[in-house]
Protein backbone atom coordinates (compact mmCIF):
# COMPACT_ATOMS: atom_id res chain seq x y z
CA UNK A 1 0.00 0.00 0.00
CA UNK A 2 1.04 3.97 -0.25
CA UNK A 3 1.91 5.70 3.04
CA UNK A 4 3.19 8.69 4.44
CA UNK A 5 6.88 7.80 6.05
CA UNK A 6 8.16 10.26 8.29
CA UNK A 7 12.39 10.32 7.51
CA UNK A 8 13.38 12.65 10.18
CA UNK A 9 12.42 16.49 11.34
CA UNK A 10 10.75 18.19 8.05
CA UNK A 11 11.11 15.33 5.99
CA UNK A 12 8.25 12.88 4.62
CA UNK A 13 7.80 11.29 1.53
CA UNK A 14 5.46 8.18 0.37
CA UNK A 15 6.85 4.67 0.48
CA UNK A 16 5.05 1.33 -0.60
CA UNK A 17 4.66 -0.49 2.83
CA UNK A 18 3.08 -4.05 3.46
CA UNK A 19 -1.34 -3.55 4.60
CA UNK A 20 -1.46 -3.54 8.17
CA UNK A 21 -2.46 -7.56 9.39
CA UNK A 22 -4.87 -8.42 12.54
CA UNK A 23 -2.12 -8.32 15.28
CA UNK A 24 -5.22 -8.70 18.03
CA UNK A 25 -8.53 -10.93 17.89
CA UNK A 26 -10.45 -7.05 18.21
CA UNK A 27 -8.63 -5.30 15.25
CA UNK A 28 -9.78 -4.18 12.17
CA UNK A 29 -7.97 -3.12 9.25
CA UNK A 30 -9.74 0.23 7.76
CA UNK A 31 -9.44 1.20 4.17
CA UNK A 32 -8.79 5.08 4.53
CA UNK A 33 -10.95 6.97 2.26
CA UNK A 34 -10.39 10.45 4.28
CA UNK A 35 -7.77 11.84 6.48
CA UNK A 36 -6.35 14.60 7.81
CA UNK A 37 -3.14 16.41 8.95
CA UNK A 38 -4.05 17.96 12.21
CA UNK A 39 -1.64 20.54 13.53
CA UNK A 40 -0.39 18.58 16.57
CA UNK A 41 1.51 16.26 13.55
CA UNK A 42 3.07 19.51 13.20
CA UNK A 43 4.97 18.31 16.31
CA UNK A 44 5.83 14.97 14.99
CA UNK A 45 6.95 16.30 11.58
CA UNK A 46 9.41 19.18 13.30
CA UNK A 47 10.76 16.08 15.71
CA UNK A 48 9.25 18.18 18.76
CA UNK A 49 7.65 14.48 20.16
CA UNK A 50 9.91 12.28 21.82
CA UNK A 51 10.45 8.75 20.34
CA UNK A 52 9.05 9.84 16.85
CA UNK A 53 10.44 7.01 14.58
CA UNK A 54 11.87 7.18 11.26
CA UNK A 55 9.87 4.52 8.67
CA UNK A 56 6.50 5.67 10.76
CA UNK A 57 3.35 6.94 9.27
CA UNK A 58 1.41 9.88 10.88
CA UNK A 59 -2.27 10.24 11.07
CA UNK A 60 -5.10 10.07 13.52
CA UNK A 61 -8.43 11.39 12.01
CA UNK A 62 -10.18 9.43 9.89
CA UNK A 63 -13.16 7.72 8.16
CA UNK A 64 -13.02 4.68 5.88
CA UNK A 65 -14.55 1.49 4.54
CA UNK A 66 -13.92 -1.78 6.81
CA UNK A 67 -11.44 -4.10 4.79
CA UNK A 68 -10.81 -6.90 7.39
CA UNK A 69 -11.94 -7.48 11.11
CA UNK A 70 -10.53 -10.07 13.41
CA UNK A 71 -12.21 -13.02 15.03
CA UNK A 72 -13.75 -11.54 18.00
CA UNK A 73 -15.06 -8.43 16.04
CA UNK A 74 -18.98 -8.41 16.37
CA UNK A 75 -19.95 -4.66 16.12
CA UNK A 76 -18.38 -4.35 12.59
CA UNK A 77 -18.70 -6.07 9.49
CA UNK A 78 -16.39 -5.79 6.30
CA UNK A 79 -17.68 -2.67 3.73
CA UNK A 80 -19.39 -0.52 6.88
CA UNK A 81 -18.11 2.98 6.45
CA UNK A 82 -16.81 4.02 9.79
CA UNK A 83 -15.45 6.81 11.33
CA UNK A 84 -12.85 5.98 13.84
CA UNK A 85 -11.77 8.55 17.36
CA UNK A 86 -8.03 9.38 17.48
CA UNK A 87 -8.25 7.67 21.04
CA UNK A 88 -6.87 4.23 21.29
CA UNK A 89 -8.61 2.34 23.94
CA UNK A 90 -10.05 -0.86 25.19
CA UNK A 91 -12.88 0.27 27.13
CA UNK A 92 -12.83 -1.92 30.48
CA UNK A 93 -9.72 -0.85 32.57
CA UNK A 94 -10.00 1.53 35.48
CA UNK A 95 -9.69 4.81 33.06
CA UNK A 96 -12.17 3.24 30.58
CA UNK A 97 -14.60 2.70 33.00
CA UNK A 98 -14.65 5.73 34.15
CA UNK A 99 -15.16 7.47 31.01
CA UNK A 100 -11.60 8.57 30.74
CA UNK A 101 -11.21 6.93 27.19
CA UNK A 102 -8.45 9.08 26.31
CA UNK A 103 -6.30 7.89 29.16
CA UNK A 104 -6.71 4.26 28.42
CA UNK A 105 -4.34 1.75 30.35
CA UNK A 106 -4.77 -1.26 28.24
CA UNK A 107 -2.98 0.47 24.99
CA UNK A 108 -0.19 1.80 25.66
CA UNK A 109 3.32 -0.06 26.94
CA UNK A 110 5.29 3.01 26.07
CA UNK A 111 4.55 5.22 28.68
CA UNK A 112 1.47 5.79 31.41
CA UNK A 113 1.15 9.69 31.31
CA UNK A 114 -0.32 9.06 27.89
CA UNK A 115 -2.85 6.69 26.42
CA UNK A 116 -2.92 5.40 22.78
CA UNK A 117 -3.39 7.42 19.33
CA UNK A 118 -2.94 6.54 16.12
CA UNK A 119 0.22 7.18 14.03
CA UNK A 120 1.31 9.64 16.86
CA UNK A 121 4.88 8.68 18.08
CA UNK A 122 5.71 5.41 20.24
CA UNK A 123 6.01 7.38 23.03
CA UNK A 124 1.46 7.19 22.34
CA UNK A 125 1.87 3.78 21.82
CA UNK A 126 3.88 3.51 18.33
CA UNK A 127 0.75 2.42 16.26
CA UNK A 128 0.88 3.87 12.55
CA UNK A 129 -1.16 6.14 11.65
CA UNK A 130 -4.26 6.75 8.60
CA UNK A 131 -2.14 9.13 5.86
CA UNK A 132 -2.22 5.62 4.10
CA UNK A 133 -4.54 3.53 2.56
CA UNK A 134 -4.91 1.31 5.25
CA UNK A 135 -4.57 1.27 9.16
CA UNK A 136 -5.11 -1.45 12.16
CA UNK A 137 -7.35 -0.11 14.07
CA UNK A 138 -7.33 -1.75 17.44
CA UNK A 139 -10.64 -2.48 19.25
CA UNK A 140 -12.59 -2.30 16.76
CA UNK A 141 -15.30 -3.20 18.69
CA UNK A 142 -15.43 0.58 21.12
CA UNK A 143 -13.39 3.27 19.13
CA UNK A 144 -14.84 2.99 15.41
CA UNK A 145 -18.47 4.10 14.60
CA UNK A 146 -20.54 3.43 11.05
CA UNK A 147 -20.97 6.90 10.01
CA UNK A 148 -24.77 7.91 9.95
CA UNK A 149 -26.35 7.74 6.48
CA UNK A 150 -27.11 11.64 6.68
CA UNK A 151 -23.19 12.80 7.44
CA UNK A 152 -21.12 14.05 5.27
CA UNK A 153 -17.34 12.02 4.55
CA UNK A 154 -15.63 15.70 5.47
CA UNK A 155 -18.10 16.45 8.55
CA UNK A 156 -17.27 12.94 10.24
CA UNK A 157 -13.48 13.06 9.57
CA UNK A 158 -13.85 16.66 11.65
CA UNK A 159 -15.93 14.86 14.02
CA UNK A 160 -13.17 12.56 14.65
CA UNK A 161 -10.48 15.12 16.24
CA UNK A 162 -10.68 18.81 15.34
CA UNK A 163 -14.51 19.49 15.95
CA UNK A 164 -14.27 16.98 19.24
CA UNK A 165 -11.44 18.49 20.67
CA UNK A 166 -12.35 21.98 20.62
CA UNK A 167 -16.05 21.44 21.67
CA UNK A 168 -14.34 19.48 24.77
CA UNK A 169 -11.95 22.44 25.11
CA UNK A 170 -15.36 24.78 26.11
CA UNK A 171 -16.91 22.43 28.26
CA UNK A 172 -13.40 22.38 29.99
CA UNK A 173 -13.90 26.08 30.62
CA UNK A 174 -17.32 25.64 32.68
CA UNK A 175 -18.97 28.24 30.75
CA UNK A 176 -22.07 29.53 31.90
CA UNK A 177 -24.22 32.27 30.45
CA UNK A 178 -22.29 35.75 30.17
CA UNK A 179 -19.30 34.58 30.36
CA UNK A 180 -16.70 36.36 29.10
CA UNK A 181 -14.47 34.07 26.68
CA UNK A 182 -10.81 34.31 25.56
CA UNK A 183 -9.76 31.74 22.66
CA UNK A 184 -5.97 31.57 22.27
CA UNK A 185 -5.32 30.32 18.48
CA UNK A 186 -7.60 30.62 15.57
CA UNK A 187 -6.82 26.87 14.06
CA UNK A 188 -9.31 24.02 13.96
CA UNK A 189 -9.58 23.47 17.57
CA UNK A 190 -9.82 27.25 18.67
CA UNK A 191 -12.52 27.73 15.80
CA UNK A 192 -14.26 25.11 16.87
CA UNK A 193 -13.86 26.24 20.61
CA UNK A 194 -15.22 29.69 19.78
CA UNK A 195 -18.30 28.22 18.16
CA UNK A 196 -18.72 26.08 20.52
CA UNK A 197 -18.57 28.97 23.55
CA UNK A 198 -21.46 30.23 22.27
CA UNK A 199 -23.47 27.15 22.00
CA UNK A 200 -22.69 26.96 25.92
CA UNK A 201 -24.23 31.00 26.52
CA UNK A 202 -20.82 32.95 26.19
CA UNK A 203 -21.71 36.30 26.06
CA UNK A 204 -18.72 37.41 24.63
CA UNK A 205 -16.07 35.48 22.54
CA UNK A 206 -12.30 37.03 21.54
CA UNK A 207 -10.36 35.00 19.49
CA UNK A 208 -6.93 35.80 19.53
CA UNK A 209 -4.38 35.07 16.26
CA UNK A 210 -1.69 36.45 14.08
CA UNK A 211 -2.58 35.22 10.93
CA UNK A 212 -5.37 36.92 9.29
CA UNK A 213 -6.97 34.46 7.31
CA UNK A 214 -7.64 32.55 10.24
CA UNK A 215 -8.81 35.78 12.23
CA UNK A 216 -11.15 36.22 9.04
CA UNK A 217 -12.07 32.65 9.59
CA UNK A 218 -13.01 33.60 13.04
CA UNK A 219 -15.63 36.13 12.52
CA UNK A 220 -17.35 34.83 9.76
CA UNK A 221 -17.37 30.85 11.06
CA UNK A 222 -17.09 31.66 15.02
CA UNK A 223 -18.82 34.52 14.70
CA UNK A 224 -16.14 36.16 17.48
CA UNK A 225 -14.20 39.11 18.23
CA UNK A 226 -10.72 39.02 16.99
CA UNK A 227 -7.36 40.83 18.05
CA UNK A 228 -4.15 39.87 15.97
CA UNK A 229 -1.65 40.14 18.94
CA UNK A 230 1.25 41.53 16.69
CA UNK A 231 -0.71 45.41 16.38
CA UNK A 232 -0.80 45.23 20.67
CA UNK A 233 2.67 45.86 22.34
CA UNK A 234 1.14 43.41 24.78
CA UNK A 235 -1.55 41.32 24.37
CA UNK A 236 -2.27 40.64 27.68
CA UNK A 237 -2.58 44.01 28.71
CA UNK A 238 -5.17 44.48 25.59
CA UNK A 239 -7.18 41.84 26.98
CA UNK A 240 -7.47 43.13 30.20
CA UNK A 241 -8.29 46.65 28.49
CA UNK A 242 -11.07 44.21 27.00
CA UNK A 243 -12.62 42.87 29.24
CA UNK A 244 -13.34 46.28 31.88
CA UNK A 245 -9.81 45.30 33.33
CA UNK A 246 -10.72 42.29 35.62
CA UNK A 247 -9.28 39.82 32.69
CA UNK A 248 -11.50 37.04 31.28
CA UNK A 249 -13.97 34.38 33.05
CA UNK A 250 -12.92 31.28 30.87
CA UNK A 251 -9.72 31.37 28.92
CA UNK A 252 -8.69 28.76 26.26
CA UNK A 253 -5.51 27.79 24.82
CA UNK A 254 -5.56 26.15 21.74
CA UNK A 255 -2.42 26.72 20.52
CA UNK A 256 -0.10 23.84 21.99
CA UNK A 257 3.47 23.62 21.84
CA UNK A 258 5.08 25.80 19.11
CA UNK A 259 3.19 28.91 19.86
CA UNK A 260 4.37 32.25 18.80
CA UNK A 261 4.34 35.42 20.32
CA UNK A 262 8.12 35.29 21.98
CA UNK A 263 11.52 34.33 20.23
CA UNK A 264 13.28 33.25 22.65
CA UNK A 265 10.23 30.85 24.11
CA UNK A 266 9.64 29.72 20.61
CA UNK A 267 13.03 28.67 19.77
CA UNK A 268 14.28 26.94 22.69
CA UNK A 269 11.45 24.95 22.57
CA UNK A 270 9.79 24.23 18.70
CA UNK A 271 13.43 24.67 17.62
CA UNK A 272 16.40 24.00 19.99
CA UNK A 273 13.88 20.62 21.24
CA UNK A 274 14.81 22.16 25.11
CA UNK A 275 11.40 22.38 26.18
CA UNK A 276 8.19 19.68 25.53
CA UNK A 277 6.05 23.06 23.86
CA UNK A 278 6.30 26.65 23.95
CA UNK A 279 3.99 27.92 26.55
CA UNK A 280 3.36 31.50 25.05
CA UNK A 281 -0.42 30.54 24.79
CA UNK A 282 -0.60 28.93 27.90
CA UNK A 283 0.99 31.76 29.71
CA UNK A 284 -0.58 34.43 28.28
CA UNK A 285 -3.93 32.56 28.92
CA UNK A 286 -3.29 32.70 32.38
CA UNK A 287 -2.40 36.75 32.40
CA UNK A 288 -5.20 37.16 30.57
CA UNK A 289 -7.88 35.25 32.63
CA UNK A 290 -10.16 37.26 35.64
CA UNK A 291 -9.12 36.27 39.34
CA UNK A 292 -11.03 32.98 39.97
CA UNK A 293 -11.44 32.15 36.39
CA UNK A 294 -10.75 28.78 34.32
CA UNK A 295 -8.05 28.39 32.05
CA UNK A 296 -8.65 24.93 29.65
CA UNK A 297 -5.60 24.00 27.94
CA UNK A 298 -6.34 22.34 24.25
CA UNK A 299 -3.33 22.77 22.97
CA UNK A 300 -0.73 19.91 22.76
CA UNK A 301 2.55 19.59 24.53
CA UNK A 302 5.18 17.29 24.76
CA UNK A 303 6.11 15.13 28.02
CA UNK A 304 8.98 17.13 29.12
CA UNK A 305 9.01 20.44 30.96
CA UNK A 306 8.11 23.92 29.79
CA UNK A 307 8.24 27.28 31.46
CA UNK A 308 4.77 27.77 32.50
CA UNK A 309 3.73 30.65 35.22
CA UNK A 310 2.50 28.42 37.70
CA UNK A 311 2.82 30.77 40.15
CA UNK A 312 0.22 33.27 38.75
CA UNK A 313 -2.31 30.56 37.76
CA UNK A 314 -1.78 30.11 42.06
CA UNK A 315 -2.13 33.57 43.12
CA UNK A 316 -4.97 34.03 41.05
CA UNK A 317 -6.65 31.14 42.37
CA UNK A 318 -6.94 29.54 38.71
CA UNK A 319 -8.66 26.63 37.81
CA UNK A 320 -6.44 24.91 34.88
CA UNK A 321 -8.52 22.15 33.42
CA UNK A 322 -6.70 19.67 30.54
CA UNK A 323 -6.84 16.41 29.01
CA UNK A 324 -6.73 14.81 25.68
CA UNK A 325 -10.12 15.15 24.91
CA UNK A 326 -12.45 11.64 24.96
CA UNK A 327 -13.55 11.90 21.63
CA UNK A 328 -16.51 9.27 21.12
CA UNK A 329 -18.68 10.47 24.83
CA UNK A 330 -18.81 14.10 22.89
CA UNK A 331 -20.74 12.82 19.50
CA UNK A 332 -24.06 12.29 20.51
CA UNK A 333 -24.88 15.45 21.15
CA UNK A 334 -22.28 17.15 18.36
CA UNK A 335 -24.57 14.91 16.38
CA UNK A 336 -27.52 16.69 17.57
CA UNK A 337 -25.84 19.73 17.05
CA UNK A 338 -24.90 18.95 13.30
CA UNK A 339 -28.34 18.16 12.66
CA UNK A 340 -29.76 21.13 13.82
CA UNK A 341 -27.51 23.26 11.52
CA UNK A 342 -25.71 24.33 14.76
CA UNK A 343 -22.52 22.92 13.23
CA UNK A 344 -20.68 22.63 9.76
CA UNK A 345 -17.17 21.32 10.87
CA UNK A 346 -16.01 21.57 6.77
CA UNK A 347 -16.97 25.06 6.64
CA UNK A 348 -12.86 24.83 7.76
CA UNK A 349 -11.40 22.81 5.55
CA UNK A 350 -8.99 25.01 3.08
CA UNK A 351 -6.69 22.23 1.72
CA UNK A 352 -7.54 18.57 -0.03
CA UNK A 353 -4.27 17.23 -0.77
CA UNK A 354 -3.95 13.66 -2.54
CA UNK A 355 -1.68 11.13 -0.63
CA UNK A 356 1.10 11.07 -3.17
CA UNK A 357 1.37 14.90 -2.78
CA UNK A 358 1.96 14.77 1.15
CA UNK A 359 5.39 16.27 1.66
CA UNK A 360 3.78 19.40 -0.52
CA UNK A 361 0.83 19.33 1.91
CA UNK A 362 2.84 19.56 4.73
CA UNK A 363 4.86 22.05 4.35
CA UNK A 364 1.55 24.20 2.95
CA UNK A 365 0.60 23.43 6.24
CA UNK A 366 3.24 23.96 8.52
CA UNK A 367 4.61 27.16 7.05
CA UNK A 368 1.11 28.21 6.84
CA UNK A 369 1.12 29.18 2.81
CA UNK A 370 -2.00 29.98 0.95
CA UNK A 371 -4.26 30.80 4.03
CA UNK A 372 -3.91 27.01 4.54
CA UNK A 373 -6.23 26.27 8.29
CA UNK A 374 -7.19 22.92 7.84
CA UNK A 375 -5.90 20.03 5.41
CA UNK A 376 -7.30 17.06 4.43
CA UNK A 377 -5.45 13.76 2.73
CA UNK A 378 -7.09 11.52 0.12
CA UNK A 379 -5.43 8.18 -0.35
CA UNK A 380 -5.77 7.40 -4.43
CA UNK A 381 -7.24 3.86 -3.43
CA UNK A 382 -10.30 5.95 -2.24
CA UNK B 1 -12.31 53.45 35.96
CA UNK B 2 -13.58 52.84 39.44
CA UNK B 3 -13.53 48.80 40.88
CA UNK B 4 -16.57 48.19 41.87
CA UNK B 5 -18.45 44.69 42.30
CA UNK B 6 -20.34 44.81 39.27
CA UNK B 7 -19.38 42.51 36.30
CA UNK B 8 -18.64 44.88 33.28
CA UNK B 9 -22.09 45.06 30.55
CA UNK B 10 -21.52 42.84 27.81
CA UNK B 11 -22.14 44.54 24.51
CA UNK B 12 -25.23 42.20 23.35
CA UNK B 13 -28.10 40.49 24.96
CA UNK B 14 -29.03 37.32 24.94
CA UNK B 15 -31.82 37.77 22.64
CA UNK B 16 -29.52 39.66 20.52
CA UNK B 17 -26.91 36.48 20.72
CA UNK B 18 -29.60 34.19 20.11
CA UNK B 19 -30.62 35.97 16.93
CA UNK B 20 -27.19 36.50 15.50
CA UNK B 21 -25.71 33.46 16.35
CA UNK B 22 -27.05 29.91 15.19
CA UNK B 23 -27.45 27.50 18.11
CA UNK B 24 -26.68 30.17 20.80
CA UNK B 25 -27.14 28.78 24.43
CA UNK B 26 -28.10 25.01 22.58
CA UNK B 27 -26.23 23.65 25.96
CA UNK B 28 -26.67 26.62 27.93
CA UNK B 29 -27.81 24.43 31.17
CA UNK B 30 -25.04 22.80 32.93
CA UNK B 31 -26.95 19.92 33.94
CA UNK B 32 -28.10 19.06 30.60
CA UNK B 33 -24.34 18.86 29.05
CA UNK B 34 -23.94 14.78 28.32
CA UNK B 35 -20.51 14.78 27.77
CA UNK B 36 -19.37 17.00 30.55
CA UNK B 37 -15.48 16.22 31.76
CA UNK B 38 -16.08 14.15 34.77
CA UNK B 39 -15.56 10.75 36.10
CA UNK B 40 -18.73 8.61 34.76
CA UNK B 41 -18.91 4.83 35.23
CA UNK B 42 -21.38 2.98 33.62
CA UNK B 43 -20.90 4.51 30.14
CA UNK B 44 -21.63 1.31 27.59
CA UNK B 45 -18.27 1.08 25.21
CA UNK B 46 -18.81 -1.70 23.38
CA UNK B 47 -16.33 -3.85 24.76
CA UNK B 48 -17.74 -7.87 25.23
CA UNK B 49 -14.70 -8.37 27.68
CA UNK B 50 -13.45 -7.55 31.72
CA UNK B 51 -9.61 -7.97 30.67
CA UNK B 52 -9.00 -7.76 26.88
CA UNK B 53 -7.40 -10.15 25.27
CA UNK B 54 -2.93 -10.00 24.95
CA UNK B 55 -1.53 -9.37 21.66
CA UNK B 56 0.78 -11.94 20.68
CA UNK B 57 4.59 -10.34 21.40
CA UNK B 58 5.93 -11.53 18.23
CA UNK B 59 9.59 -9.80 19.46
CA UNK B 60 10.27 -7.86 22.40
CA UNK B 61 8.78 -4.77 23.13
CA UNK B 62 9.78 -1.90 25.19
CA UNK B 63 7.81 -0.66 27.65
CA UNK B 64 7.75 2.29 30.43
CA UNK B 65 9.10 0.61 33.62
CA UNK B 66 6.09 2.65 35.28
CA UNK B 67 4.20 -0.43 33.62
CA UNK B 68 3.59 -3.50 35.85
CA UNK B 69 3.19 -5.53 32.41
CA UNK B 70 3.16 -5.23 28.25
CA UNK B 71 -0.33 -3.55 28.06
CA UNK B 72 -2.80 -5.90 26.05
CA UNK B 73 -2.92 -4.17 22.81
CA UNK B 74 0.43 -2.07 21.33
CA UNK B 75 1.56 -0.38 18.12
CA UNK B 76 4.34 -2.77 16.21
CA UNK B 77 4.86 -0.19 13.65
CA UNK B 78 8.82 0.47 13.51
CA UNK B 79 10.90 -2.13 15.91
CA UNK B 80 13.70 -0.99 17.84
CA UNK B 81 16.82 -0.84 15.53
CA UNK B 82 20.47 0.45 15.26
CA UNK B 83 22.34 2.72 17.56
CA UNK B 84 19.08 4.62 18.17
CA UNK B 85 17.00 1.30 18.64
CA UNK B 86 20.24 0.77 21.66
CA UNK B 87 19.68 4.34 23.34
CA UNK B 88 15.71 3.80 23.57
CA UNK B 89 16.04 0.69 24.58
CA UNK B 90 18.22 2.44 27.56
CA UNK B 91 15.94 5.38 28.10
CA UNK B 92 12.85 3.17 28.50
CA UNK B 93 14.75 0.16 30.91
CA UNK B 94 16.91 2.35 33.13
CA UNK B 95 14.24 5.66 33.59
CA UNK B 96 10.97 6.21 34.58
CA UNK B 97 8.97 8.84 32.66
CA UNK B 98 9.37 10.97 35.81
CA UNK B 99 13.02 11.63 34.72
CA UNK B 100 14.12 14.34 32.32
CA UNK B 101 16.49 11.48 31.25
CA UNK B 102 14.34 9.44 30.12
CA UNK B 103 12.71 12.30 27.70
CA UNK B 104 15.83 13.50 26.85
CA UNK B 105 17.29 10.41 25.61
CA UNK B 106 14.74 9.28 23.70
CA UNK B 107 14.84 12.91 22.00
CA UNK B 108 18.90 12.31 21.02
CA UNK B 109 18.16 9.02 19.90
CA UNK B 110 15.32 10.40 17.42
CA UNK B 111 18.43 12.62 16.03
CA UNK B 112 20.25 9.47 15.90
CA UNK B 113 18.21 7.79 14.10
CA UNK B 114 17.57 10.22 11.75
CA UNK B 115 21.09 10.45 10.86
CA UNK B 116 21.49 6.45 10.88
CA UNK B 117 18.03 6.31 8.13
CA UNK B 118 19.50 9.04 6.03
CA UNK B 119 22.97 7.08 5.41
CA UNK B 120 21.16 3.73 5.41
CA UNK B 121 19.05 5.25 2.15
CA UNK B 122 22.32 5.71 0.52
CA UNK B 123 22.50 2.50 0.55
CA UNK B 124 19.16 2.06 -1.34
CA UNK B 125 17.38 2.67 -4.81
CA UNK B 126 15.83 5.43 -2.98
CA UNK B 127 17.90 8.12 -1.30
CA UNK B 128 17.03 10.34 1.04
CA UNK B 129 16.17 13.70 -1.12
CA UNK B 130 15.73 16.51 1.35
CA UNK B 131 14.32 18.77 -1.57
CA UNK B 132 11.17 16.50 -2.17
CA UNK B 133 10.89 14.98 1.42
CA UNK B 134 10.81 18.82 2.81
CA UNK B 135 7.76 19.84 -0.12
CA UNK B 136 9.53 23.22 -0.11
CA UNK B 137 8.85 22.91 -4.26
CA UNK B 138 5.18 24.05 -3.17
CA UNK B 139 6.77 27.26 -2.18
CA UNK B 140 6.74 28.61 -5.55
CA UNK B 141 3.08 28.08 -6.49
CA UNK B 142 1.53 28.96 -2.82
CA UNK B 143 2.41 32.73 -2.54
CA UNK B 144 5.52 32.50 -0.62
CA UNK B 145 5.60 36.13 0.01
CA UNK B 146 1.75 37.58 0.49
CA UNK B 147 1.31 34.33 2.66
CA UNK B 148 3.80 35.65 5.16
CA UNK B 149 2.81 39.40 5.42
CA UNK B 150 1.80 40.76 9.02
CA UNK B 151 3.21 37.57 10.94
CA UNK B 152 5.48 36.77 13.34
CA UNK B 153 6.47 33.66 12.39
CA UNK B 154 8.68 34.13 9.49
CA UNK B 155 11.58 35.76 11.44
CA UNK B 156 12.12 32.52 12.76
CA UNK B 157 11.15 30.40 9.85
CA UNK B 158 14.48 30.92 8.72
CA UNK B 159 16.03 29.39 11.05
CA UNK B 160 14.47 26.19 9.40
CA UNK B 161 16.55 25.05 6.36
CA UNK B 162 19.24 25.54 9.07
CA UNK B 163 17.80 22.72 11.38
CA UNK B 164 16.90 20.57 8.13
CA UNK B 165 20.63 21.54 6.32
CA UNK B 166 22.85 21.72 8.49
CA UNK B 167 23.24 18.27 9.70
CA UNK B 168 23.68 17.53 6.44
CA UNK B 169 26.47 20.87 5.77
CA UNK B 170 28.16 19.27 9.70
CA UNK B 171 28.29 15.84 7.60
CA UNK B 172 29.70 16.67 4.54
CA UNK B 173 32.46 18.81 6.32
CA UNK B 174 33.31 15.68 8.77
CA UNK B 175 33.43 13.22 6.21
CA UNK B 176 35.71 15.88 3.84
CA UNK B 177 38.07 16.23 6.93
CA UNK B 178 38.42 12.59 7.93
CA UNK B 179 39.19 11.76 4.10
CA UNK B 180 41.73 14.23 4.02
CA UNK B 181 43.54 13.39 7.45
CA UNK B 182 43.39 9.67 5.94
CA UNK B 183 44.98 10.84 2.39
CA UNK B 184 47.34 13.14 4.61
CA UNK B 185 48.23 9.82 6.41
CA UNK B 186 48.84 7.79 3.85
CA UNK B 187 50.62 10.15 2.29
CA UNK B 188 53.11 10.39 4.80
Amino acid sequence: MRAMVYRGPYKIRVEEKDVPRIEHSNDAIVRVTTAAICGSDLHLYHGLMPDTRVGSTFGHEFVGVVHEIGPSVRSLSVGDRVMVPFNIYCGTCFFCARGLYSNCHNVNPNATAVGGIYGYSHTTGGYDGAQAEYVRVPFADVGPAIVPDWMDEEDAVLCTDALATGYFGAQLADITEGDVVVVFGAGPVGLFAARSAWLMGAGRVIVVDHLDERLEMARTFAYAETVNFTQHKDVVVEMKRMTGWLGADRVIDAVGAEADGNLLQHVTSAKLKLQGGSPIALNWAIDSARKGGTVSVMGAYGPIFSAVKFGDAMNKGLTLRMNQAPVKRQWPRLFEHMRSGYLKPNDIVTHRIPLEHIAEGYHIFSAKLDGCIKPLVVPDAS
Amino acid sequence: MPYTADKPPLPETPEQLRARIPGWGADLDPADRPSYPREVQGLETGAHWDLPEQQEERQPRERSIEHARLTPAFGTSVPLKGLSGVVRSYAYRRFSEGRAAHWLLLIAADRVDAVESHLTSFTTRRPDNPVTETGVLAEASHHPVRSRAGRVDPRHQVLDPVIVVGPWVLAAVVVYRSVRAMVRRART
